[in-house]
């Protein structure tokens, strides 16, 4: 069934998860010694073993560059995100508009889309009402909504959440998806630029 | 001096995170339907926790009170988006969404 | 300082008030779980001022638990929530 070096992977992939619960449990003891390391590292193992939860594929790629930039990013979204909301709710001339907004992600992974989930729902605007795993799809609820150039606008602002979080955390599987669909996009819209150019060379050329 | 500076410092953001617990008050009442109001339960407390709890390390900065302000936000920031998940579906699945002041409502409309 | 701190307290009690506001009046019972969400973020915050105004740590364990189990009421009585509820 499985093979020692599968097993091995499995192993791999669950000692960042092990050495967190640990790190916790010394965090709420709020010392560091060598019991609590001793009870953390028992109680860490009941819980990962008694409760037993499907594997993340965690993809074991960390960009501590990319991390710093859309750690940083978050926080000042998060800041940003509290203001605007404090602010509409004292705001005098607050007429209620929202949006449902489905946003197509290009990850596959259930990690990159689960903490764009969280990170969009912490940040300016919306909250995820439902998620589609098969189509990594969000559905968002987005306040203070009234055209649709803003829906635009903020779907934009999510592919560039998950951007940061694929380049900071994601598989190389992933950012290689992102560069091709960035890249497709690209020569779209040179594609598009090149017509406009020849259009208006046309319509130079037939005004005179 | 330096005691005063403190003194200005705790003063502000003990206030930024009072006047964001009063924006969220305000919010629940003025939001017209639950999915509104859950913007206004999950987003300003965040931030109103982030200061007060940044008071009180700045007050007593020690490891072990840096490193259980970083926990207790940790949490906050990533417990409360589940919660709003789960509420705003059960709302929606449940319809109390008022669909008047939606001006899309692309889950209405996807492909099955 | 005493100021700020009466200034701060009313207004985490204005907020409170509004939350308590939302439980009552509440049309359904998902206002009033986002309402009492709203209660226990404006005691952390409250909380976390008495202590920041007194200069001591005594309740942060308080808040991190808190924290951790805010979550559970909303959680709960969301995955719980009768359909039938609904009209």
């Amino acid at each position: 069934m499985s093979t020692p070096k599968r097993r091995l992977t499995t192993f791999l992939n669950q000692v960042p998860l092990f050495l967190g619960l640990v790190l916790l449990w010394m965090l709420l003891w709020g010392a560091f010694s060598w019991l609590n390391v001793l009870t953390g590292i028992l109680l860490a193992a009941v819980v990962s073993v008694g409760f037993y939860l499907p594997a993340v594929q965690l993809g074991l790629r960390l960009n501590p560059w990319f991390t710093l930039l859309y750690l940083a990013r978050l926080g000042f979204d998060i800041v940003r995100g509290s203001l605007q909301v404090a602010a509409l709710a004292l705001s005098p001339r607050y007429t209620p508009s929202n949006a449902i907004v489905a946003v197509h992600l290009r990850t596959r992974s259930d990690f990159i889309l689960t903490l764009t989930g969280v990170s969009t729902s912490i940040v300016p605007g919306a909250i995820v009402v439902d998620v589609d795993r098969v189509r990594s799809t969000l559905y968002l609820h987005v306040l203070n909504v009234h055209r649709p150039e803003q829906v635009e606008r903020f779907r934009n602002g999510v592919l560039a959440e998950e951007h940061r979080i694929v380049m900071a955390l994601g598989s190389r599987e992933d950012v290689e998806r992102l560069r091709q669909v960035s890249g497709e996009d690209r020569s779209e819209q040179n594609q598009r630029a090149r017509d406009q150019h020849a259009r208006e060379k046309r319509k130079r050329k037939g005004s005179t | 001096m330096s005691d005063e500076l403190q003194d200005v410092i705790s003063a502000v953001l003990v206030l930024t995170g009072a006047v964001m617990c009063l924006a969220a008050g305000i919010g629940v009442i003025r939001f017209p339907d639950v999915l509104s109001r859950l913007h206004a339960a999950t987003k300003p407390q965040i931030f109103g926790l982030m200061a007060i709890t940044a008071d009180v390390a700045v007050n007593n900065f020690t490891v072990g009170t840096v490193t259980l302000v970083i926990a207790i936000v940790v949490f906050q920031a990533l417990t409360a988006p589940v919660a709003a998940h789960m509420v705003s579906r059960a709302a929606y699945d449940s319809h109390r969404v008022r669909v008047d002041v939606l001006v899309i409502d692309e889950l209405g409309t996807r492909p099955d | 300082m005493q100021i700020v701190a009466v200034i701060a307290g009313v207004l985490f009690g204005a907020g409170a008030l509004c939350a308590l506001y939302r439980i009552v009046r509440g049309p359904t019972v998902l206002d009033r779980v986002i309402a009492s969400d709203v209660l226990v973020a404006t005691v952390i915050c409250a909380m976390g001022a008495e202590m920041a105004f007194n200069r001591h740590t005594d309740t942060l364990p308080v808040l991190l638990v808190l924290a951790l189990f805010a979550v559970l009421g909303s959680l709960s009585v969301a995955r719980f929530l009768p359909v039938r509820d609904t009209e």
